[in-house]
């Protein structure tokens, strides 16, 4: 008997998906307020679990050079230069000669480039008109002064000044639209609630890489496959953290029960608004959400599409019924048109 | 520091969530600005001037911790009449002398005593880098000193320190540094508001403090500022330097330095130290207080960890065949003695100097004069592939077919594929366990140089020659293990720790060391750490299982100490300053100092106990003097004698510099040490004429992804992946002014080199309004070469070659350049462009900057030329 | 900043994204899955075609049918079997029955559809046999067989058309998801279409009346069904603008000229060829337009943002009230 939630809402997946009393399901807290951009998640993963190299060029992305999360980066840690205030701080460049600021154009220039990730799709170039309004935050609207910088002084000085950096990962959505549209079974739920790929299953479909309301699943050139973050599961088997977790210096990745990390979460967001950062809140931690709740959730400084993640995302799951629905009328009414264009005169 | 020391940040992190506040200096804004309350921007090279500014700010305000002041720091002490300051001297000190750019310290003395003590004068003390031998002991000063503890004798250090930064003002520091006065006075407000009875606030550094032409002086300006607010040997305190690399800390303890011995004895110099009695005299200083009083005992100790049962009461423990220096065999001298052909034979372990040294190509064409050079290193680096591989090759400065040198490569093992120790800023000793097996023929350094040992000793055995002694004579005997006959280092360990000689029972404590033979110690600071045959850097107790100072993480030289001079974090009569900061105190029911860190202080002298007129050593120390390796137990506000330009710090510009000094008619700092070579050609500075040509300030440093050189990560791809290209970094200013545009390529030209990169436009760096212009700074990582995953000019080529005077470093942190768009030329064109600069600065034949500078010389520097 | 001497300017952006990339991994499909939604749509269609032809006597518009029933679904085969990462692990494809995953549906109904389509054409070929021998019997058994097997095609046909509509709309891709209530009649309609093109082209004119209705029903269906591809709101965008824009626009003027003609083509064997081959170009323009379409809105961070961010805000303001 099928979950009244199976396909939306809120769930508990292991034991949906007909584990019998499995452990508590597990997940990463990514607080982006104390991450310091060192990447040692990176590292840490691809050390961990072997994952290849994904591209050698400059990509002018600030000290992003990884670009996106890719079936050859499980961890991908962006990096978003803002002339804006971080709220903890004092404005960084007062006093000092402040023109306009570059941040948007160079953004947008940062929006162009590329590397061979040995992926699929790999890193798509971008539009730079979203990559400047990224970097310039909601104020910002268009064009950073027609004049050249540093030579103006105008409204848009460069006074205030913040580094988002921001480790992301697979979200191990609650509804995983990958497993679910997964059609060799390949993709699983583990036990830890979980989503994991099995490599000796899949066969390079690339529905997944489709269905992933993150875009974060992806596919390796070479062998075809689809790869992504498997949050550790022959780690976690043996009772260790994921590897970029073990690894990360700030505590910014927290791996856990998913349940005490949000009590956390939610502790530390309170904290930041008491300490003067309004801007900060959750994403991904909400069980009512689009996907059920994410099994990698993140505390964000910005809206999330200034990270790359999408903002209201809605597990493609959900409309399957309906969908179904759709299709079997569309199936009958083709039969009724066949039957009724053979049923006519003779002629 | 969460650029470069990532790991360590995570406890800075910790405090900022326990409500601390942070403040970041640096020339741009890095992954450390982001996390930082406030950033300060900082014109490179200027610090000097803005921690005179936090030091006057205390003092006109009288914030220091006057408490702590007047008893634990030299405050209080009058010095002699005959000193003079920068303020009355335009930047220079009582002393100096024009011949050989040096001080006479002598007039920098305390009232009463005599000449100080030490018996080289200061060029010899230049030379060997003698400013290296205070890293864990003052310099040698009588104990007995006239003090007014009211503050108010014009001489005495306090109102010294007053008048000396007296011109450091809010204004100044504006000017000098490009900091706004608002930004200067929140740091100065949060630092000074947050020291005292209560509370304690913690200086760190790293390199970009030392590597300048005056480096030991910033960090003596910290020292100062940490010192008057009562921020030195208690919690949360202290002034925190972040090494470089893995251990540096255990490579000075135990020194890969031409100057040093283990446990910072000096190596004997041959002109000073003829004797064992001399060489023991010249660091005890009979008469002086402190546990320097003991020298004989750890040179002894040591010469038997070399020489075994061959080294005897009767041959001075084999002191004759220790080596001696005879002046500067510093790594640059060497560099250029190589160039000049001196030198014939080099060995670099773990060192990349054809990347990771100032002045690049000097470093490449010296290793292209050699014979023979042997390079052990993880990965085939540029310094071992120089011959082939080098820019020089394109200019035709190094011919393959011709270069004589021939070069050894062996594989090194990597730290997770051998065993030993670690030590790092704390002075804490870890151990690490072998993980993997080396590959292939890559072996540990101690294999190779036991085995080198062996084999010369070996090759030996039947000569007969006297100077062939000290090598035959040796204790080589570690044991070995495995297929490989890897040496034992736990052995190595107990013999650093020391051991009695005839029960072979491992010494507890340096106090146990005997002067008489009966006992061996290879490293005194270090006894204690194989205490109880127990290798005690390998406890690896969690910090949740005990307190928090977590003595049972590790060991901490000396005596498992995990916070020096704690003894100041207890008020004079022994109780904590507060209950917040409690730290160590003294039990007066059982007459001890007790605490949670192992005291740094005789257990039983109570805080009443004073010396006799004339005691001595250990017994000079007063129950009140916390800072028990000085000679006079007392912090240093005001340096007597030690510091060899300066009894106190001033802010002088770096060698190259677009601006002339606002503070002083002196320039830059009187006593570097100036390497006057044909390679080594320095760009012009105010008030030399044409220093206009190289405008803009650039700085160096590392970026988070990669390690020095990059022998270690770009050769890695997860590494390398993540910081692909050489850049560097502008302002959206400069870059407007010069025409660069973001991703695209600009080249750096200075009149050593010019080097091209990727330009990353960025509001991260900002220029800076100084001295009423504008100053434009660069910044680049000097990761990149030409071997490995990715590759790229590299940023060190730019420097030349100057060096801060007391322990010889070089300023490799900021320079003077000029950047244009595009890539840099190729081959003779090359050469034609540095050239061209060269002579557009009027440098085209030698001149470098004068060691004293007058406002004359602004108007004749064409007759110096 | 400039350059090459020239103003960079950065026209302003109602959304933001991180460096303007995509949110989504747009599709790796390659036109392999493109060109499949066409001959699995024109093997389903055909297989309807082959049965009402035999239940209604046309025996060689039955034939017809059948042939491009086996040949659209073979090509569907190594077409889906191509586009795979690890194409020898197609069988991997068979583990499993999930009706959450259309493409596991789809591969049962094709592993159903497939069969049944063979068997009936090969039927076909039973006047070729010898009369008599074994090979006599199977002269005769066949072609009964042959209906058994021709009327199971034709009954997992419309799933087989329409499955595919669900194939695109069950993904994040933003144009494909919102189109969910229409795509399935979109290529039901196209299925029909190229379908009765083919039968039109090859057909004796004799046997092709039920075409010339089937393609007006075609027409219907998919203008019908289809015309809220263009009414969906953002993502209809690729649906009007572009290449995927044009193709779409292709497909709807080829479909009403294809069906206009084949109306007048009752006669004309030369009008016959030209309505088949404008049904059979619509299908294919709208299946590829709909298939770039797709890509297009996965690929234009705009497309996942825009929708999103307003139904926050939506949310947002119903919360406050």
């Amino acid at each position: 008997m099928p979950h009244a939630n199976a396909l939306y809402g809120p769930l508990d997946p292991a034991p949906d998906a007909g584990y019998e009393n499995p452990p508590p399901r597990m997940g990463f807290f990514t607080d982006t307020s104390v991450c310091i951009g060192c990447k040692a998640c990176e590292v840490a993963c691809k050390e961990w679990n072997g994952v290849p190299e994904s591209g050698l060029d400059l990509l002018g992305m600030s000290y992003d050079n990884t670009g996106a999360l890719t079936a050859n980066s499980w961890r991908h840690v962006a990096f978003v230069e803002q002339p804006r205030s971080v709220g903890w701080a004092t404005p960084a460049f007062e006093g000092d000669p402040d023109g306009p600021a570059i941040s948007p154009v160079t953004a947008a220039v940062g929006a162009r480039t590329s590397t061979d990730t040995g992926t699929d799709p790999g890193l798509p170039t971008g539009s730079p008109a979203a990559a400047a309004r990224m970097s310039g935050g909601p104020e910002f609207l268009g064009m950073p002064g027609a004049q050249p910088p540093g030579r103006g002084s105008g409204a848009e000085g460069r006074t205030d000044f913040r580094w988002l950096m921001m480790s992301d990962v697979c979200k191990h959505c609650t509804h995983a639209a990958c497993l679910d549209v997964c059609p060799t079974g390949s993709l699983f739920r583990t036990e830890f609630g979980t989503v994991v790929v099995q490599e000796d299953i899949c066969n390079g479909c690339g529905y997944c890489i489709s269905a992933c309301p993150y875009g974060v699943i992806d596919q390796r050139k070479d062998d075809g496959r689809a790869w992504k973050c498997t949050l550790c599961y022959d780690r976690l088997g043996v009772g260790m953290t994921p590897a970029c977790a073990q690894a990360c210096p700030t505590e910014s990745i927290q791996y856990g029960e998913l349940d005490e990390l949000r009590e956390r979460a939610a502790a530390r967001v309170a904290k930041l608004h008491e300490r003067g950062v309004p801007e900060a809140r959750l994403y991904g931690h909400d069980p009512n959400d689009g996907v059920g709740g994410d099994g990698a959730f993140f505390l964000l400084l910005d809206e999330p599409e200034v990270y790359g993640l999408p903002p209201d995302p809605i597990v493609t799951t959900r409309d399957l019924p309906a969908m179904w629905k759709r299709a079997g009328l569309a199936a009958m009414t083709m039969a009724v048109a066949a039957a009724v264009s053979f049923l006519g005169r003779r002629r | 520091m969460a650029e470069a020391h990532p790991v360590g940040f995570q406890w800075v992190m910790e405090a900022k969530r326990r409500g601390a506040k942070v403040f970041h200096v640096d020339p741009r804004f890095t992954r450390t600005s982001a996390l930082a309350d406030s950033y300060l921007p900082i014109r490179a090279g200027t610090d000097i001037a803005l921690l005179g500014g936090v030091v006057r700010y205390i003092l006109d305000n009288e914030l220091d911790f006057r408490e702590y002041v007047v008893a634990y720091t030299n405050a209080a002490t009058i010095v002699t009449e005959e000193y003079a300051d920068t303020e009355d001297m335009h930047g220079l000190f009582s002393g100096f002398n024009d011949d050989n750019a040096t001080y006479d310290q002598a007039s920098w003395r305390y009232e009463g005593h005599s000449q100080n003590r030490t018996t080289r004068d200061s060029e010899t003390q230049r030379e060997t880098a003698a400013g290296l031998e205070n890293e864990s002991h003052g310099a040698p000063v009588g104990g007995e000193t006239e003090r007014d503890e009211t503050l108010q004798h014009p001489r005495c250090v306090y109102q010294i320190l007053k008048r000396h930064f007296a011109r450091y003002t809010p204004e100044m520091v504006e000017r000098v540094c490009g900091i706004p006065q608002e930004k200067f006075f929140e740091l100065a407000r949060a630092w000074t508001e947050n020291s005292g009875r209560d509370r304690t606030g913690m200086l760190v550094y790293s390199v970009g403090w030392t590597q300048h032409s005056v480096g030991v002086q910033y960090i003596r300006t910290g020292a100062i500022i940490q010192l008057l607010l009562g921020n030195v040997g208690r919690p949360g305190g202290g002034v925190m330097a972040l090494r470089g690399h893995a251990s540096i800390q255990g490579s000075t303890d135990i020194p890969t330095l031409f100057n040093l011995l283990p446990g910072y004895l000096p190596m004997p110099h041959h002109a000073n130290h003829p004797t064992l009695d001399e060489w023991v005299n010249s660091i005890a200083h009979p008469g002086q207080k402190g546990f320097w009083g003991n020298a004989r005992t750890y040179g002894v100790n040591l010469l038997k960890a070399y020489w075994g049962d061959a080294a005897t009461a009767d041959n001075d423990y084999c002191y004759g065949y220790m080596p001696r220096m005879t002046g500067d065999h510093g790594t640059y001298q060497q560099v250029l003695d190589m160039i000049d052909g001196k030198i014939k034979g080099y060995f670099l372990l773990g060192q990349n100097p054809a990347v990771g040294s100032a002045h690049g190509r000097a470093q490449r064409l010296g290793m292209a004069n050699l014979d023979w050079l042997v390079v052990r290193d993880l990965f085939m680096i540029e310094s071992a592939t120089f011959w082939q591989n080098a820019p020089e090759i394109e200019t035709g400065e190094i011919v393959p077919e011709r270069c004589r040198t021939e070069v050894f490569f062996l594989p090194a093992a990597s730290h997770v594929e051998k065993e030993g120790t670690f030590t790092q800023t704390q002075r804490l000793l870890q151990w690490r366990e072998k993980a993997v097996e080396p590959p292939g023929d890559a072996r540990s350094e101690l294999w190779f140089f036991y085995h080198l040992g062996r084999v010369i000793r070996e090759r030996l055995a039947t000569s007969t020659k006297p100077r062939d002694r000290a090598l035959l004579d040796l204790a080589w005997d570690y044991p070995t293990h495995g297929p490989t006959a890897e040496p034992s280092a736990e052995a190595v360990l107990r013999e650093i720790n020391g051991y009695d000689v005839a029960t072979g029972r491992p010494l507890a404590s340096f106090t146990e060391m005997k002067d008489d033979g009966t006992t061996v110690g290879g490293c005194w600071i270090y006894t204690g750490v194989y205490a109880d045959g127990v290798n005690q850097a390998a406890r690896r107790k969690p910090g949740s299982e005990q307190s928090l100072v977590a003595p049972e993480w590790g060991w901490a030289w000396p005596a498992n100490r995990r916070i020096l001079y704690n003894r100041a974090s207890a008020d004079p009569d022994g109780n904590p300053w507060s209950e917040r900061k409690r730290y160590v105190w003294w039990d007066a029911d059982k007459s001890e100092w007790t605490g949670y860190d192992v005291p740094d202080f005789e257990k039983t002298k109570p805080p009443s106990y004073r010396p006799a007129h004339d005691a001595s050593g250990v017994a000079g120390i007063a129950g009140d003097d916390p800072f028990i390796l000085q000679g006079d137990g007392k912090g240093w506000l005001y340096a007597p004698t030690g510091v060899l330009d300066g009894p106190m710090p001033t802010h002088y510009e770096p060698v190259e510099s677009p601006v002339r000094n606002p503070l002083y008619r002196q320039q830059a700092n009187p006593t570097r040490k100036v390497y006057t070579h044909p390679i080594n050609t320095l760009n012009p500075s105010p008030p030399q004429e044409h220093s206009q040509v190289f405008p803009y300030v650039f700085t160096v440093s590392r970026l988070t992804e990669h390690h020095t050189a990059g022998g270690m990560s770009r050769t890695v791809s997860p590494l390398a992946e993540l910081q692909p290209e050489m850049f560097v970094e502008v302002s959206p200013e400069l870059a407007a002014l010069r025409g660069l545009s973001h991703l695209g390529w600009a080249h750096l030209v200075t009149s050593r080199a010019a080097v091209e990169a990727k330009v990353l436009v960025t509001d991260r760096v900002t220029p800076l309004r100084v001295d009423g212009r504008i100053i434009h700074q660069l910044w680049l990582p000097y990761h990149f070469g030409y071997e490995g995953l990715v590759t790229g000019d590299s940023a060190n080529d730019l420097f030349g070659i100057t060096l801060d005077p007391n322990v010889l470093i070089q300023e490799s942190k900021v320079g003077t350049c000029d950047v244009r768009p595009g890539p840099r030329p190729r081959g003779q064109d090359l050469v034609d462009l540095v050239i061209d600069y060269r002579r557009r600065s009027g440098n085209l034949v030698h001149r470098y900057p004068p060691m004293v500078t007058t406002d004359v010389a602004d108007s004749s520097s064409d007759q110096e030329a | 900043m400039t350059r090459g001497g020239e103003q960079l300017t950065v026209p302003p952006a109602d959304f933001a994204s991180y460096y303007g990339r995509p949110v989504l991994k747009p599709p790796v499909w390659k036109y392999d899955i493109a060109g499949y939604l066409f001959t699995g749509g024109l093997a389903a269609g055909s297989a309807l075609i082959g049965a009402g032809a035999q239940l209604t006597g046309r025996p060689a518009l039955r034939t017809v049918g059948r042939w491009t029933a086996l040949g659209g679904v073979a090509a569907s085969t190594y077409l889906l079997v191509h586009d795979l990462g690890r194409p020898a692990r197609f069988h991997h494809m068979l583990r499993v029955a999930k009706v959450t995953s259309p493409m596991s549906v789809g591969t049962w109904i094709l592993a159903a559809f497939g069969p049944m389509a063979g068997v009936a054409a090969v039927a076909e070929l039973a006047p070729l046999l010898p009369q008599h021998g074994v090979l006599g019997l199977a002269r005769r058994i066949a072609p009964p067989i042959g209906n058994v097997a021709g009327l199971a095609a034709a009954a997992t046909a419309p799933a087989l058309a329409t499955y595919t509509g669900v194939l695109l709309a069950d993904t994040a891709v933003p144009s494909w998801h919102d189109a969910y209530p229409s795509l399935p009649f979109v290529f039901a309609g196209s299925a029909l279409a190229a379908a009765s093109g083919v039968g039109l082209i090859a057909a004796p004119a004799a046997e092709t009346a039920p075409l010339r209705r089937l393609a007006l029903a075609a027409a219907a269906i998919e203008f019908g069904g289809g015309h809220q591809l263009e009414r969906q709101g953002l993502t209809s965008e690729p649906y009007t603008h572009g290449r995927s824009g044009r193709l779409v626009k292709a497909g709807r003027v080829l479909l009403a000229v294809g069906a206009a003609t084949a109306l007048l083509s009752r006669r004309s064997r030369v009008l016959a060829a030209i309505s088949g081959a404008a049904l059979v170009a619509s299908s294919v323009a709208t299946r590829f337009g709909v298939f770039e379409a797709g890509r297009v809105s996965a690929r234009d961070p705009k497309y996942t943002v825009v929708p999103q961010r307003e139904r926050l805000n939506e949310n947002r303001s119903v919360t406050r009230l």
